[in-house]
């Protein structure tokens, strides 16, 4: 295996582990904050076994989630050597407040988790609230990092020099706002489903219904709110970036020839030596629609991109019809929820509801996933934007390609360990949480 | 100005992950050299006291890296690409300990996989430290070389050679020192006690035969380690105070006092950082052949020092009073359980 793509897939393998694990790390805590308010409020306790099982999860994911993250604090190091060293002073603002937030959340786990009993409710309730917040800020800060190599600022770079440093420009860059936003919730919407899903076929399976309804119910309503806002985020987004990244779009959406009217792609094997698209859908003048908010304006395409700066087509385009096609498939789930909620009480209790949301389990995470890939597959082969390419960034050190398998059997284990104990959780509570009246009086 | 705020940030949190995350490793260390018939009680007593702490002791080390690539980017830079190798086990000693270590605990089945959780735990628990010894001299042994390229003399003997290697072997030991005199004060009952005075015995004579080793490897590879620590005023003082109070350290025990043991073990490790340290600053990374890359040459441009210095600066008003919260709510609720047990 060439250095080059082992060190790609290497950081894609990293960061597309830690991604999971840091979403379910940052938005768990917000749903046992929810379930554990229900228990302080109205002493049921369902919902104090809930919590307790929920953090368990949290615990779990966080430090997957946290030794991933350091792990990965390296290995931008280890892979990219040159950007670093150039990058660090100023996209490194967004990387110092994360520290904050993270040892901040680090400290709050450990109060929440080991806080049963020994504070008063409310501070501990307080303390598991400031596990999500600092996440949450953690997860944006994050974010904001990776849009400063989409649309890099607070710079000036002359003659290969990058002078005139502004690490707040940096951070607040053109790209931080629309994909923070797009990335919280999609945070929100993955965790929720995938949660929601797991008690929708406990409840299915008649296993504690009483625990796991009340779970579905908060899992579900974070991600169905979370769901129906994502298409506005992802609106604000691609004009984002049709305006920044025209060549990102044109990937995205195959759009090979710069034209007025330009139709909107769905679906369709891009043909990237022919420049076409084979079995689509074409909506004449939708992409300038979407891209500009017209339907005659010109939109980019790929012929305007000089070749030694084009991005590919074929992973971006089929990433980005996954992600929308699951993204569509998820508001329309939450729809059929929220009708559920408001006028159609009896569907809450039909098996089909929850079998639908039982097959939704993976696909917010699978659209996390292809969202990620559109973002960095779509800005190559740059990894500063326009400023410097990946292959420049490189490791000169050979033989990257054996520390990516040694990556990839301990992601691929850590994973199944993961899921083998998240099985396990789940088997053992009927013996752990099913004796509430026990447990209200211990 | 700014600028040394930031570099005391930098070795502050150094010093930090050796006194906390290395007390967090000397834990699993000690579990290595405990007989298996006393190895559940002192499990036990470790994973109580460090069960909510550990999480907050490990992001010293991300703190220290985040500072040396935002402010020392070359430094960064030139540390991930010689000391690849070491950095890469290092990382899959993190990995391995902090999952294993959480997994033992939040399992909830409690059957062999136990047995599983506790092997990697113990075993990745000496791996860490040991690579991180071996990239802490490695990066003041001098063997990292700009000018060649090939495979071995660039990125394998940059920090393969005895100096290395005794370093590593020195950080291991050290941790278990720290983790056997911080275990004392977590001791519920009096024959627990005994038993990890008994064992901070063990490692105060492993720490000191490892430091004879390390001197010997200096020797050994030519690295002037003796002129380090005993050319200037300054080292000498510090070891000479960290070997004095092993003695008050001794006494402190065996009156049964708690706290001033771990001050004093705490004051020892920085006392030999001190001792290294002092001699070399601002130099961080020793070349061969070339000019050393120090904390003054190798800085970030001046609005990105500044930005850091406050970040951390304001970090540190949020960080400390609740770390402090957290270190004194649960030390309070051990004593009590101390108390209720005796």
């Amino acid at each position: 295996m060439d250095d080059f793509i082992a060190a790609r897939s290497q950081m894609a393998l990293s960061l597309g582990f830690h991604i999971i694990f840091s979403c379910i790390g940052m938005v768990m805590p917000f749903f046992m904050a929810v379930s554990h308010f229900q228990w302080l409020r109205s002493g049921d306790p369902n919902y104090k076994n809930l919590t307790k099982a929920w953090s368990k999860g949290v615990a779990i994911f966080f430090a997957t989630g946290a030794v991933s993250g350091t792990v990965l604090s390296f290995e931008l190091g280890l892979l990219w050597p040159k950007f670093m060293e150039h990058a660090g002073p100023i996209f490194g603002m967004p990387f110092s407040l994360e520290g904050t937030a993270f040892f901040i959340e680090a400290i709050a786990l450990g109060f929440f988790l080991y806080g049963w009993g020994r504070f008063h409710p409310w501070f501990h309730w307080f303390t598991g609230v400031v596990v999500g917040l600092s996440g949450l800020a953690s997860g944006i800060l994050v974010v904001a990092a990776n849009a400063w190599m989409n649309s890099p600022a607070g710079f000036d770079y002359v003659n290969g020099q990058y002078t005139n440093i502004d690490p707040m420009r940096a951070m607040f860059n053109d790209a931080w706002l629309s994909q923070a936003i797009h990335m919280s919730l999609a945070a929100f919407a993955a965790t929720g489903f995938a949660v929601a899903g797991v008690h929708a076929l406990m409840i299915l399976k008649r296993r504690n219904v009483q625990f796991h309804t009340r779970a579905f119910r908060i899992a579900a309503l974070f991600a169905a709110v979370a769901a129906v806002l994502q298409p506005l985020s992802g609106d604000f987004s691609a004009k984002d970036v049709a305006r920044r990244q025209p060549a990102k779009l044109a990937a995205m959406e195959a759009h090979f020839h710069t034209e007025k009217r330009a139709s909107l792609v769905l679906g369709g094997l891009p043909d990237e030596k022919g420049k076409k698209v084979d079995y689509a859908v074409k909506i004449p003048g939708m992409l300038s629609f979407l891209a500009h908010g017209n339907f005659e304006q010109e939109v980019t395409g790929l012929d305007k991109i000089p070749v030694a700066d084009q991005p590919p087509v074929l992973v971006p385009h089929l990433a980005f019809q996954l992600m929308v096609g699951l993204g569509m498939g998820m508001v329309a789930l939450s729809g059929i929820y929220f009708l559920a909620i408001w006028r159609k009480k009896q569907w809450l209790r039909s098996e089909w509801l929850l079998k639908l949301f039982v097959a939704a389990t993976p696909a917010g995470f699978i659209a996390v996933e292809a969202g990620w890939t559109v973002t960095e597959v779509g800005r190559q082969p740059w990894i500063i934007n326009g400023v410097m390419r990946t292959a420049d960034a490189v490791t000169p050190m050979p033989g990257i390609a054996y520390s990516f398998y040694l990556f990839s059997a301990v992601y691929v284990s850590l994973s199944l360990v993961v899921i083998f104990l998240l099985y396990r959780q789940i088997k053992m509570v009927p013996e752990l949480y099913d004796r509430p009246a026990q447990l209200v009086a211990a | 100005m700014m600028q040394y705020v930031v570099i005391t940030y930098l070795c502050l949190s150094i010093l930090l992950y050796l006194l906390l995350g290395g007390a967090d490793f000397g834990a699993g260390i000690m579990e290595l050299f405990t007989r298996s018939k006393n190895r559940s009680a002192a499990r036990q007593t470790m994973s109580h006291a460090i069960g909510p702490i550990w999480e907050a002791n490990h992001m010293w080390l991300i703190i220290a890296v985040v500072i040396l690539f935002v402010g020392f980017p070359r430094i960064y830079s030139v540390m991930s690409v010689y000391l690849h190798i070491p950095l890469l086990v290092m990382l899959m000693g993190i990995i391995a300990r902090g999952t294993a270590f959480v997994f033992r605990h939040y399992d909830a089945v409690k059957d062999q996989m136990q047995r599983l959780y506790n092997r990697i735990f113990a075993l990745s628990s000496a791996i860490t430290p040991f690579f991180l010894g071996v990239i802490a001299a490695s990066v003041l042994a001098g063997n990292i070389n700009f000018e060649t390229t090939d495979f071995l003399s660039a990125y394998v003997y940059s920090w393969l050679h005895w100096f290395a290697v005794a370093v590593g072997v020195f950080t291991v030991a050290l941790c278990g020192y720290l983790a056997s005199v911080y275990s004392i004060g977590e001791a519920h009952t009096e024959v627990d006690k005994r038993y990890f005075i008994r064992k901070t015995r063990t490692m105060t004579l492993i720490a000191f035969a490892a430091g004879g080793l390390v001197f010997l490897a200096a020797h050994i590879d030519g690295v002037p380690l003796w002129q380090w620590i005993f050319g200037n005023v300054i080292g000498t003082t510090a070891v000479v105070l960290a070997t004095i109070s092993l003695g008050v350290l001794a006494y402190a025990v065996n009156q049964g006092w708690t706290i001033l043991p771990r001050l004093l073990a705490g004051f020892q490790v920085t006392m030999i950082l001190l001792a290294i340290g002092y001699w070399h600053f601002p130099d961080f990374i020793v070349v061969q052949n070339g000019a050393n890359l120090s904390l003054l040459n190798s800085q970030a441009p001046l609005a990105t020092i500044n930005a850091l210095g406050w970040a951390l600066l304001i970090g540190s008003l949020f960080i400390l009073p609740a770390l402090y919260y957290l270190y004194y709510s649960f030390q309070r609720d051990a004593e009590e359980v101390a108390e209720a047990v005796h």
